[in-house]
């Protein structure tokens, strides 16, 4: 992967940024530029919640390339507390420890790395909340 | 507009074809259909293939493969809509023939998957969704459908053996077919103490990899014997991001595009004979029952499990095994499945054939539903 395609994402994945539409209010991650909902091209960033909760979820067992090494891992369709949804893998747990509904948070994690020269890449993952 | 019609068909049997190569299954699908059409001429030719830049490192297909075929100077390219490519294929190839500015097209789904490794096979089939914000967090195809499927379970209360049904009822419409490459039965029990592909999604629930190669070939309708009518083809998007949809248990591109073959056809429901639908993975068959508008929302499995999609059944659903048990070629199944509905109305359909069949419908899928293709055919 080239650098610049991993760094213009950089503000976006490591700060959880958005976009709202100025026009109709509908808030969008990942950032776009068209709102999808009134077409207006007004669109600003957004800074997403770092909480929500699991929607649903899943184990993935035979993983794309250069994500063999963490597999099994699981990934989560989680509703943020501004109502946003985002998928995103779920860390610091066991998968029998999972369950639909639970409270969990944005945290800055390696995301995988390109061979043993190229990017190393980061992101968010969630974890549990601890209240 | 021109009415169209299917005047030949040609598969490969899926498998993993290790003597033979992606352009090698493509001529020998294509010599088939031109036989079976009796049709040597061709304006336009497509191709419909999702993984050969990334698997074979070969683009250029139209050129190669018109090419490979002795066939010169014709319009020739391929069209890639995930794996729904064969379905939206099939439609442009319809509207050239419907509008006339093409005479005779010829259609390829070719898929070569056995060239990859596994892991490059994931990837390829995560190359369908969003690169940065979605495959970035290592989910699969599969996961992506792993979370609807779980979401489906706890919303309408359905079981996992309910929804592995879908599995169960392709593999005993595969027994008998030439060209499946699962052709034998499985129980439910089998199914659900598969190993996990993607919890809650067992392997056993899933389509696995395989080559293939389906060709068809398209004219004006003339009302020769063994014709068959294209009454009506639709495609349709949905919101790309599954976190963006509001009820993700709702595939909104087969709501859409169903409801503009139907408009286009002039015909209810209830006049469908039976169905090919895109089941990737045993839910997405569920949910395409239903946003078709053959069942209530949480109702798909129930037409499953009663028997309404058996072979016998009021509705015969994946005659041939389906992505399940007939294969999954992803570039080329839409073109199977157009191949299928072919056979059932031509009454050439060998073990696997369903009585009075008359009008027949196919439901192709691209990414996690986003891209969705339609296409009604009918008998005289
Ligand atoms: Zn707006």
């Amino acid at each position: 992967m080239s650098v610049p395609r991993y760094w213009r994402e950089e503000k976006y994945r490591y700060r959880l940024i958005g976009s709202r539409c100025s026009k109709c209010g509908e808030i969008f991650f990942p950032r776009r530029l068209v709102c999808s909902k009134c077409r207006s091209r007004q669109l600003r960033d957004y800074k997403l919640s770092e909480k929500g909760r699991i929607v649903s979820w899943t184990i993935i067992r035979n993983p794309p390339k250069e994500y063999e090494k963490y597999a099994p891992y699981a990934v989560g369709l989680i509703e943020l507390d501004d109502g946003l949804k985002i998928i995103s893998q779920l860390v610091d747990l066991e998968p029998e420890e999972i369950k639909t509904g639970m409270r969990v948070e944005a945290t800055f994690r390696k995301i995988r790395e390109e061979g043993s020269s190229g990017i190393i890449e980061y992101g968010y993952k969630f974890r549990p909340v601890i209240e | 507009m021109r009415r169209v019609a299917v005047a030949g068909i040609g598969l490969t049997p899926i498998s993993e074809h290790w003597d033979k190569s992606l352009v090698d299954l493509a001529v020998e699908s294509s010599c088939r259909a031109i036989d079976d059409s009796g049709s040597l001429n061709f304006d336009t030719l497509y191709v419909a293939n999702v993984g050969s830049a990334f698997i074979q490192r070969q683009q250029n297909l139209g050129s190669m493969i018109s090419d490979a075929l002795g066939i010169k100077g014709i319009n020739s390219l391929s069209i890639e809509a995930s794996s729904a490519s064969g379905g939206f294929a099939f439609n442009e190839a319809v509207r050239a023939v419907a509008s006339g500015v093409s005479d005779s097209v010829l259609v390829i789904g070719v898929e070569k998957m056995s060239d990859a490794l596994p892991e490059e096979v994931a990837s390829t089939l995560a190359m369908s969704e969003d690169q940065e914000y979605i495959a970035y967090t290592g989910i699969t195809n599969f996961g992506l459908n792993a979370l609807i499927h779980r979401f489906y379970m706890e919303c309408y209360g359905v079981t996992a053996s309910d929804i592995a049904m879908f599995a169960v009822r392709c593999h005993e419409h595969a027994e008998g077919c030439n060209h499946a490459q699962y052709p034998f039965k499985i129980s439910v029990d089998r199914v659900l103490t598969s190993p996990m592909e993607s919890d809650p999604i067992h392997a056993l629930e899933c389509s696995g990899i395989g080559d293939g190669a389906a060709a068809v070939i398209l004219k004006p309708f003339e009302g020769k014997d063994r014709e068959v009518e294209v009454l009506a083809t639709a495609t349709s998007t949905d919101i790309f991001h599954l976190t963006q949809r509001r009820d993700i248990t709702t595939l909104n591109a087969v709501c859409s595009a169903a409801e503009k073959a139907f408009r286009t056809a002039g015909i209810s429901r209830k006049e469908v004979d039976l169905l090919e639908l895109h089941d990737d993975s045993t839910i997405m068959g569920v949910l395409s029952l239903e946003d078709l508008g053959f069942a209530e929302k949480g109702k798909g499995s129930t037409l499953v499990v009663s028997g309404v999609t058996s072979r016998t059944g009021e509705l015969p659903t994946n005659t041939f095994g389906g992505l399940k048990a007939r294969g999954n070629p992803i570039g080329a199944t839409g073109i199977y499945q157009i191949s299928e509905l072919v056979m059932q109305l031509r009454g050439e359909a060998g073990k696997c054939q369903i009585e009075n069949a008359r009008v027949g419908l196919a439901e192709n899928l691209g990414g996690v539903g986003s891209s969705c293709s339609v296409a009604i055919l009918r008998r005289l």
